[in-house]
C-alpha cells in the first residue's frame, strides 16, 4: 500500500519539476517546483526521514522559495518577457540538451538495475541526526555555518545598489537610471 | 511510523530521473532565474539519494549530509538571487547570452 504511495509522489515530483522547468511564465513555474519539493518531502517521509522531510518544507518549500517570490515581484517581468521566453523553447532549442541528458540517464539506469538488491525502510528519527550532526560531524556543521555567514554577506554585498565611485562608471549608471525613469 | 520498505534501486533511479530533468533545464533554459530553479532541482535530487542511501543503511549520516546540502542551496541561492537583481539592473535583461560579461 505505501509502496504505490511512494510511486505516486515520484510520478507528482517527476512531472511537476518538469512543468516547472519548461514554463515561460517565471511565477507559474515556482509553483510546479514548490509542488515538487513538497513530493519529495513525501518520498522521505516514506522513506523514514521524518526530519528530512520537515526540513525539505521548512527550508526549501518555505525559506528558498519565498526568496524566489521576492526576487520574481522585485524584476516586474511582465508580458513581454513571457512571451520572449516562449519563443526561445521551439525544440531546436531543446532537443541536443534532452539527448545528451537522456543518454546520460540510459546510462545511470543500467547501472543501478545492476545493483544488489538492498531494501530501504530504517526509521531514522531526529534524535539520531542530532546525535550525529553533533558527534563526529561537528566540524562540517561549524564549516556549514561559515558557509551561510559567507552566504549572508555576499548576498548582501552583491544585491546592494552600487553607488560607483570611478567617473567614467558613474556616468554609465546615471543615464542608465535616466533611460529607465524616462520609459 | 517505520519507514516503508522500498527497494533502494527505485529510489536512486527516481533521484536520477530528477537530477537529469534538472541538467536538461540548466542546459536549455537561457533566463538566469530558471537556471538557479534548476540548480535547486540538481541539489535536492542528490539530497533524496543520501537520504535513501541512509535509511537503507540505517545510519543517520545521509540525512546529516542532506542538511548540508541544505545549507548549501541556501547559500547559493541567496547570493544567486542577488546576482540576478544586479543583471537585471545593469543589462535590463535575465537572458544569459546577453549578460556573459562579468564587470566588477
Amino acid at each position: 500500500m505505501e509502496l504505490v504511495l511512494f510511486y505516486i509522489s515520484s510520478a507528482v515530483a517527476l512531472f511537476a519539476t518538469v512543468f516547472a522547468l519548461t514554463r515561460s511564465n517565471a511565477a507559474h513555474a515556482l509553483i510546479y517546483l514548490i509542488v515538487s519539493l513538497l513530493a519529495v518531502a513525501v518520498i522521505f517521509f516514506l522513506l523514514g526521514a521524518p526530519f528530512a522531510a520537515a526540513l525539505e518544507i521548512v527550508i526549501y518549500a518555505g525559506a528558498i522559495m519565498v526568496l524566489f517570490v521576492f526576487v520574481i515581484m522585485m524584476l516586474n517581468l511582465g508580458e513581454e518577457g513571457e512571451e520572449r521566453e516562449r519563443q526561445r523553447m521551439h525544440p531546436a532549442v531543446w532537443i541536443g540538451p534532452a539527448l545528451l541528458s537522456a543518454i546520460l540517464l540510459v546510462e545511470m539506469i543500467i547501472v543501478l538495475s545492476k545493483m544488489s538488491d538492498q531494501q530501504t525502510g530504517a526509521l531514522i528519527t531526529a534524535k539520531q541526526v542530532g546525535i550525529s550532526l553533533f558527534g563526529p560531524y561537528v566540524l562540517a556543521v561549524e564549516i556549514a555555518s561559515m558557509l551561510l555567514l559567507a552566504g549572508l554577506v555576499g548576498a548582501y554585498h552583491v544585491g546592494r545598489r552600487f553607488r560607483l565611485s570611478e567617473p567614467d562608471d558613474q556616468s554609465a549608471v546615471v543615464s542608465g537610471d535616466d533611460k529607465q525613469g524616462g520609459d | 511510523m517505520e519507514g516503508v520498505v522500498i527497494p533502494l534501486n527505485h529510489v536512486l533511479i527516481v533521484a536520477a530521473l530528477l537530477f537529469v530533468t534538472g541538467l536538461a533545464g540548466l542546459m536549455f533554459r537561457r533566463n538566469v532565474i530558471f537556471i538557479l530553479m534548476a540548480l535547486e532541482v540538481m541539489l535536492n535530487s542528490a539530497g533524496l539519494a543520501f537520504v535513501a542511501a541512509g535509511t537503507a543503511w540505517a545510519e543517520a549520516d545521509g540525512q546529516v549530509i542532506f542538511m548540508l546540502i541544505l545549507a548549501v542551496a541556501a547559500a547559493e541561492v541567496s547570493v544567486g538571487l542577488g546576482l540576478v537583481l544586479q543583471i537585471q539592473r545593469r543589462f535590463k535583461t535575465l537572458d544569459m547570452d546577453q549578460a556573459r560579461r562579468l564587470h566588477g
